[in-house]
């Protein structure tokens, strides 16, 4: 296992820097909460949470604000709705314009049910693929899955972890703010 | 029962008593971990496969001797294949509707059966698929309908309901599919966090993707899922509406109508919620898992069936009167012949099952019974299927000129591919159950996280909508 008990481990520095992070454990999702505003307090900024269930505000407690997820799906709405449009027009007017009892070309109203389902297929593919891509999934493995006890992230326990990319990171420091200040329980070592 | 009440005397549970965290993940996640099924899980799996073997068998002949050995002729070209096509596509629209609209509307009780509902839409869905394509009578040259770069330098005929239909049940599929997996991907971390064995390890962990619960992911996750639930929410409802104007665009009597799109998104979510119930009611009783499909559950589905069964119900009244009150005399014969005709058993026979049988539901201890309830469902999934069958065949068998009337029967290998299909889609259900947690644990987990095992704890409402729900 990757966890070294306090009192074992050699404090030199090449250990120091393979150090990930210390994760603190929490029962709940309002207790993880507090505890992640309190360490934004407190200054740190390298830090995520791990939650079998989204809390509100959370990643907002570590600064994050809002996302681009909006946005992606707007543009890839807007991308769709115009590829649909552009295929159908240019086909039916200028590729192979055919006519069907006299009607238009052009007969744009025609052309929407098909506008609108690209549109959102688009849209959806965009969102999801864009989701992943910024979330770094799929990943074949993160440090933090080295961490004693984190397989409950996805079960029942919350927990937050303070990464030693920190500028206020000390190895010391951090594990008393962990214990002392934001009371969790089952301070843990994360290696690299 | 000890069911807690609601002011209104409604059923108030969404999670049953004393469940947390780790016991939701533990009850839906055993499921698929432990791999204990009852001896009912491999009788039903067994007749569903063999059924399934009746559909490749239908096919296989099918696609040997050609759409000659289905009932179909001319005038009734469009036979079985086009009323199971829109049955089963009717049957998938009840899962997005719970997932994605339901969600909108902040009706947590959705929780603990959307991830059921929305395998049961890409099953349906992929029966419905079949039908079409099947139908083509050329099946393996299906893409012709795609716009694809070809030597012939042809394009698809854009102004056409059925190319729209291509372009709405593949949409439909493919973000239906995303919705579904991206729901997934959490309770597939659950499952690889918990499993002990190493296959499960590594197959849950390849299909969780790396999901590790960040709080920065969850913010991307829920933002995206809630947009894809408002762009599901649209899709739904033009799906069948496409599906309608394959009819209404048509010049044939009874079809040539606009009220047919929301007339048949409303039958769609009727026959979807019938099949939601037939299916979740004995799989709760058997897997024990009432705790978290609870009487409220059941109550609210039935409480949305009997609105949108007296939406279809006006429908029904609306054509009776639109075909008298048009003054067409083709219109008129059309209802007269509906009701009088050689096929008037079918069109009693839906009145029975749609209109007068769900009436049960006003009764809340219809609502409150599960077998009742699988009762009444059962007869709205027959009603909803005679319903199809009414407009395709006593539409298309006598139209405007007498010379052109005939009679449609169908043959054992329409039976048999529509049996098939039931196979197929029991067979990847019952597979669903064994290898996919079947209610969402990331979704149950949120509800016991804010509380929902004590008394309600809805989103607040101005008092007005509290007097109107049951939210006191």
């Amino acid at each position: 296992m990757s966890v070294l008990p306090v009192n074992e481990a050699p404090a030199h520095a090449a250990q120091e820097m393979s150090l990930y992070g210390l994760t603190g454990m929490f029962a709940s999702g309002d207790a993880l909460l507090e505890a992640t505003q309190k360490a934004y307090e407190a200054g740190y900024r390298q830090m995520d949470a791990y939650s079998p269930v989204p809390v509100d505000g959370l990643a907002e407690a570590m600064g994050r604000r809002g996302t681009p997820m909006p946005l992606i799906v707007l543009c890839g709405g807007v991308t769709g709705g115009f590829t649909g449009w552009f295929m159908q027009w240019f086909s039916a007017t200028y590729d192979y314009p055919f006519n069907i009892g006299g009607r238009p070309f052009n007969s744009w109203p025609m052309f929407i049910p098909i506008i609108f389902e690209l549109t959102v297929l688009f849209a959806a593919v965009s969102g999801v693929l864009g989701m992943l891509f910024l979330n770094g999934l799929p990943r074949y493995h993160h440090p933090i899955f080295a961490a004693q006890g984190i397989e409950r992230a996805t079960v029942d326990r919350f927990f937050l972890c303070i990464e030693s990319a920190d500028p206020r990171w000390g190895r010391e420091e951090t594990r008393r703010f962990l214990e002392h200040e934001l009371h969790a329980t089952d301070v843990v070592e994360v290696r690299r | 029962m000890g069911t807690p009440l609601s002011p209104l005397g409604y059923p108030d549970e969404m999670v049953g008593p004393g469940q947390t965290l780790e016991s939701v993940s533990a009850k839906i996640g055993d499921i698929v971990l432990k791999g204990q099924h009852p001896k009912s899980w491999w009788l039903g799996f067994g007749i569903a496969f063999a059924l399934l073997m009746l559909f490749l068998m239908s096919v296989t002949w099918l696609l040997y001797r050609g759409v000659g050995i289905w009932g179909i002729n001319i005038p009734v070209a469009w036979g079985f294949a086009i009323i199971n096509f829109v049955w089963w596509i009717g049957i998938g629209h009840a899962g997005t509707f719970i997932s994605a609209i339901l969600l909108l509307v902040f009706q947590k009780w959705r929780n603990s059966i959307n991830r059921f509902t929305e395998a049961m839409t890409l099953f349906a869905v992929a029966c419905a698929g079949m039908f079409p394509l099947l139908h083509l009578g050329r099946p393996w040259v299906f893409y012709w309908i795609m716009p694809y770069p070809n030597t012939m330098g042809l394009w698809p005929q854009w102004r056409s309901p059925l190319v729209w239909d291509l372009f709405a049940v593949s949409t439909y599929l493919t973000v239906s599919l995303l919705f579904w997996y991206v729901g997934l991907i959490p309770d597939l971390a659950t499952l690889r966090d918990r499993s002990t064995q190493r296959w499960q390890q590594v197959l849950f962990g390849i299909g969780a993707l790396g999901w590790r619960g960040s709080a920065v992911h969850w913010q991307r996750y829920k933002m995206t899922y809630l947009l894809l639930a408002g762009l599901a929410a649209p899709l739904v409802l033009s799906v069948h509406s496409v599906v309608s104007f394959d009819f209404s665009v048509a010049l044939t009597p009874g079809w040539h109508s606009t009220i047919f799109p929301p007339f048949f998104v409303a039958g769609a979510i009727y026959s979807g919620f019938a099949m939601v119930l037939n299916i979740i009611i004995p799989v709760r009783r058997i897997y024990g898992l009432q705790a978290f499909i609870t009487a409220r559950t059941l109550n609210n589905m039935a409480n949305v069936m009997l609105v949108v069964g007296l939406i279809v119900t006006y429908g029904y009244a609306t054509e009776a009167f639109m075909g008298w009150f048009s003054g067409d005399q083709y219109e008129r014969y059309l209802i007269y012949n509906r009701a009088m005709g050689p096929y008037a058993w079918s069109y009693w026979a839906l009145m029975l099952c749609n209109v007068v049988v769900p009436q049960a539901l006003w009764s809340r201890r219809v609502r409150m019974n599960p077998v009742l309830l699988f009762i009444v469902a059962l007869f709205i999934n027959v009603g909803m299927w005679l319903e199809r069958f009414t407009i395709v065949i006593i539409s298309l068998h006598r139209d405007f000129v007498p010379a052109r009337w005939g009679m449609y029967s169908p043959t054992f290998w329409d039976y048999a591919t529509f049996a098939g299909t039931l196979g197929l889609f029991f067979t990847l259900l019952f597979l669903f159950i064994r290898f996919l947690p079947m209610i969402s644990m990331t979704e149950v987990r949120e509800l016991v996280e804010e509380g929902a095992s004590k008394p309600d704890t809805g989103p607040e409402l101005p008092p007005v909508f509290s007097q109107l729900t049951n939210r006191p």
